[in-house]
Order: structure tokens, then C-alpha cells, then sequence
């Protein structure tokens, strides 16, 4: 299995990247990369602009300003049906899992895949695929429940496999302990590093949480002020002097 | 003066909602063509929307054919006239009552369902996981609602007028001894195409509007709970409003075609 080495082809690049609501200067001039196998770490206040920064990444807010490449792609440049497919490679785990709640799990882990023939095909029985998207997160007998009869971990976990079933290459975590009791959020983590593991997939991890960070981080990024303020492992940065980096730690 | 600015502020936001909802519209039209054509989806609207309304709209029609008849009876007694009563209750109904009443209520069990029910998607990023999938969102949540709405209300307002017939009927038939099969005689002799046909159209256009503004309050829902009520509540408000704007330019269309 491949293991992460900052040698790495890089997959992900952000340049000089630019973002206001007004005269909210959210992000201003973020700059980041992300390398094939990597876990990348971005720590920042709330309201930072850590979450405006992946939405971005995966086009669902248009930054003012800046280029993101993602797999070779500029997402600025790429039509709609082509950020689709580049979607099928870049997998998002929502905040609030944003599970469908109109749906069942089932249907739930359905919906990405019957929409994306072009990476698998029309597939008529999604079953298999699905059981197998449940397994890895350990919810198998959940299928045919409704969202509101799960609880937050176990939404947490169906988010998790709706994500997998794509089997993207990449995965943007947007604080995925947040709200959480601790045991539950110890298990997205475990679940988080068997996901890598077994896919050798990349991910962007937006976080507050500093466990978390210390168990799943090759490299972190702090975001202050719209900037890439600091930049390192979680050891180099633990034990920085400075302030504003230590006020994360503490 | 206060006052004189705060209407001038409100004047403004609804100009602004105005001119948003117009383009809203327009991204409507441009999508509703384009593949894929979520058919599934609308059928599952058109199925949630009627059905979810049918009981309601059974019960106000009915009640309201009922109610008409009872207080117009005496008037018509008076002056001679109770067997005119089976053609001014149809005209009447058919006409105006029906359309109106019928979608106003859907106005507000659909309407501000629509709007809580995509507000509610936008403030927990459900819109924006579907994006993620590869879904466009307008396409299998706006035009699918708005499609539905159009076609379902017409049918309901059919259904409605139907409930509210027999209605009058009943009372008819109690106080009058009418039968069944002269009333709704009367009834047929009294319709005319003049009658159906624009009240038929507009129904498609009252549709349209209780989707058009449920749609776009709660597919532009503000962060927050309060955001999805008030996309619920705004919906109702505006699509009635726009219910009677869209009544009068028909019935003024109508005037200039049939001789009222």
C-alpha cells in the first residue's frame, strides 16, 4: 500500500485565493497543496474561512479570485458535466452529514450512484455496492432506516459511506467531530484512518478539534486572517512559541 | 417620517423580490427542457401535492357549496327565482370561487411546504450534497415542484368544483326536493365554453405561481430556523398576493374575449 511522503504528486493546489462577502474579506490570498496519500490538516477560528475554502474546492462557492487545481484541473475553467465527473473523484462530508432526509439510507447511498453513470455505468442492482459502502462504516443493518431514526454518529457514519461509494480519490472532511461525544468522535476518526488505509485516499480535514488533528495529521495549516498563517506537522506547530498558533493548542 | 421610510424600504425589498423571482422564472424556462428530465421525481411530487391536498380541498369545496346555497336560498325564494339556483351556484363556483379558494388553500398547504421543505434542505446543505452528487439541484427540486404544481392544481380545482356542486346539491335536494339527475341538468345547460375554458387556464397559471414563489423563498433560504419559517410564511403571503393579482389580469383578459 502506498504511504504518504511529502514527495508525492501533488493533487491539490491552491494559489492567492481570494474570497469576500462584502466587505468580509473571508479569505485573502490562501495558499495550500495537497500531495497524493496525504492527511492535511486545516485548523482556524470559526468564521475563518476554512469551510468557504473547501466549498470552493469543490465549486460550490466561486472564489473572487485565485486558482485551484485539483487533479490537474482548474476548476475555474471546467464546464459543468466536467466538474461532475471531477466530483466523482473529490468526496464531501458535510457538517451536518446532509443526509436526504426525504430518503432511507438505502436511497440515500442510491442517489450518487445512479447519478454518476458515467464512472460506473447504469447499474441495476445497487445493492451490493451499497452493503459493501455500509460494512466499511459498520452500519449495515441501518439500510432501510430514515435519518431522523439515526443518531448524530450514526448520520455522521451514513454520511461517510455516501462519500465512499463513489470511491473518490480525495475526501474533504468539514469538521467531522464536531457536536459529538468524545467516544463517538475517537470512532470517525478509527473510521477515518481505515477509510485511508484500505482506499489510499487523500483528505482535507477542516477541524477544531485538536485530538483529532493529532491522530489523522501528516501536515497542518492554521488559517489566520484569510492566510495560510502556519504550515507543518502537528509536533512543529504544538511546539511553536507564537501566540496566535498556541492559542489552537491550548 | 419614520413610517414614510420603512414603507419606501418595504416597496424596495418587494420590487427586489420581484425582480429576483423574474429570474428565477427565467432559469426555470431555460432548465425545464434539459436532460435528464427527472420524471420520476415529478410523479412523486404530483402524487405527495394532490394527495396531501385532496382531503382538504374535498372538505372546503363541499362546505362551500353548501354554504353558498343555504344563504342564497332565501334571496332567490323572495324574488321567485330557487330554480335558478343550480345556475348561479355553478357559474359562480366554476368561474371564480372554485379557482380562487382552491388555490389559495394550496397556496398554503403546498405552497409553504415547498418553501419549508427546500428551506430546510438549503439551512442543512442537503442542496448542496446533491450538488456534490452530481445532481442539479434546480432541475430535480425547482422545476420537478413548480411542474407538479402546475399540472396537480388544475385537477384540483376540478375535483374541488365537483365536491362543491354536490354540495348545493344536497341542500337543494333537502330543502328543495331537486334530483340529482335535474340539478346537475341545470347545471349543464347553465356552463358554457366561456365558462370552463378561462377558468380552466388560469388554474394552470395559479399552479405555476404557488411552485414559482414556494420554489424560489425556500431554494434562496437564509441561513437558520428562522430562515426556513419565514421562507414558509413569506411564501404563503406572496403567492396570494400574486393569487389575486394573476385573477384579475385573467378575468380582465376573459372580458375582452367572451361576453360577460
Amino acid at each position: 500500500m502506498e504511504t504518504f511522503s511529502k514527495n508525492n504528486k501533488t493533487i491539490i493546489e491552491i494559489k492567492n485565493l481570494k474570497k469576500s462577502y462584502g466587505d468580509n474579506h473571508v479569505l485573502d490570498g490562501f495558499d495550500m497543496r495537497l500531495v497524493e496519500g496525504e492527511n492535511l490538516v486545516i485548523m482556524g477560528k470559526s468564521g475563518s474561512g476554512k469551510s468557504v475554502m473547501i466549498k470552493c474546492l469543490i465549486g460550490l462557492e466561486e472564489p473572487d479570485s485565485g486558482s485551484i487545481i485539483v487533479m490537474d484541473k482548474d476548476i475555474g475553467t471546467l464546464k459543468h458535466e466536467e466538474l461532475d465527473e471531477l466530483r466523482t473523484e473529490v468526496g464531501f462530508l458535510f457538517q451536518g452529514s446532509a443526509l436526504y432526509d426525504s430518503m432511507t439510507v438505502r436511497e440515500n447511498l442510491e442517489f450518487p450512484l445512479r447519478r454518476h453513470t458515467k464512472k460506473f455505468g447504469v447499474i441495476k442492482d445497487t445493492t451490493p455496492l451499497v452493503m459493501e459502502a455500509l460494512e466499511n462504516v459498520g452500519l449495515a443493518k441501518t439500510i432501510d432506516l430514515m435519518p431522523e431514526e439515526l443518531s448524530g454518529g450514526m448520520k455522521r457514519r451514513i454520511a461517510l459511506a455516501r462519500t465512499l461509494i463513489l470511491q473518490p480519490k480525495i475526501i474533504l472532511y468539514d469538521e467531522p467531530t464536531t457536536g459529538l461525544d468524545p467516544i463517538t468522535a475517537k470512532e470517525i476518526i478509527l473510521l477515518m484512518q481505515s477509510v485511508q488505509k484500505k482506499y489510499n485516499t487523500s483528505a482535507i480535514i477542516i477541524t477544531h478539534d485538536v485530538d483529532c488533528a493529532r491522530a489523522i495529521s501528516n501536515r497542518m495549516i492554521l488559517l489566520v486572517d484569510g492566510i495560510n498563517y502556519a504550515e507543518g506537522t502537528f509536533e512543529e506547530l504544538n511546539a511553536s512559541k507564537d501566540p496566535k498558533i498556541q492559542a489552537f493548542f491550548k | 417620517m419614520e413610517t414614510v421610510s420603512k414603507i419606501i424600504k418595504s416597496f424596495r425589498s418587494f420590487l427586489l423580490d420581484i425582480g429576483e423571482l423574474s429570474g428565477f422564472a427565467g432559469r426555470f424556462f431555460k432548465e425545464v427542457f434539459k436532460r435528464p428530465l427527472e420524471f420520476k421525481e415529478f410523479i412523486r411530487q404530483c402524487y405527495n401535492m394532490g394527495n396531501r391536498s385532496l382531503l382538504l380541498v374535498a372538505v372546503t369545496g363541499f362546505i362551500i357549496g353548501l354554504v353558498f346555497t343555504l344563504q342564497s336560498r332565501p334571496t332567490l325564494q323572495e324574488f321567485g327565482a330557487v330554480s335558478w339556483m343550480p345556475s348561479m351556484v355553478s357559474i359562480s363556483i366554476i368561474r371564480e370561487i372554485g379557482p380562487i379558494i382552491t388555490a389559495l388553500i394550496c397556496a398554503g398547504r403546498i405552497g409553504s411546504g415547498i418553501g419549508a421543505e427546500l428551506g430546510s434542505m438549503r439551512v442543512t446543505e442537503q442542496i448542496d450534497a446533491m450538488e456534490v452528487s452530481g445532481t442539479n439541484p434546480f432541475k430535480y427540486l425547482v422545476v420537478t415542484r413548480i411542474l407538479a404544481t402546475t399540472l396537480m392544481l388544475p385537477i384540483l380545482v376540478f375535483f374541488g368544483d365537483i365536491i362543491a356542486l354536490y354540495g348545493s346539491y344536497l341542500v337543494e335536494n333537502t330543502k328543495g326536493n331537486v334530483s340529482f339527475l335535474l340539478y346537475f341538468n341545470k347545471v349543464a345547460e347553465a356552463l358554457e365554453f366561456g365558462d370552463l375554458i378561462p377558468a380552466t387556464i388560469k388554474t394552470f397559471f395559479f399552479g405555476f405561481a404557488i411552485g414559482l414563489v414556494g420554489c424560489f423563498k425556500g431554494y434562496n433560504c437564509k441561513k437558520g430556523t428562522a430562515g426556513v419559517g419565514l421562507a414558509a410564511n413569506s411564501a404563503v403571503v406572496f403567492t396570494s398576493m400574486l393569487l389575486f393579482i394573476i385573477d384579475f389580469v385573467a378575468v380582465f383578459i376573459t372580458n375582452i374575449f367572451y361576453d360577460l
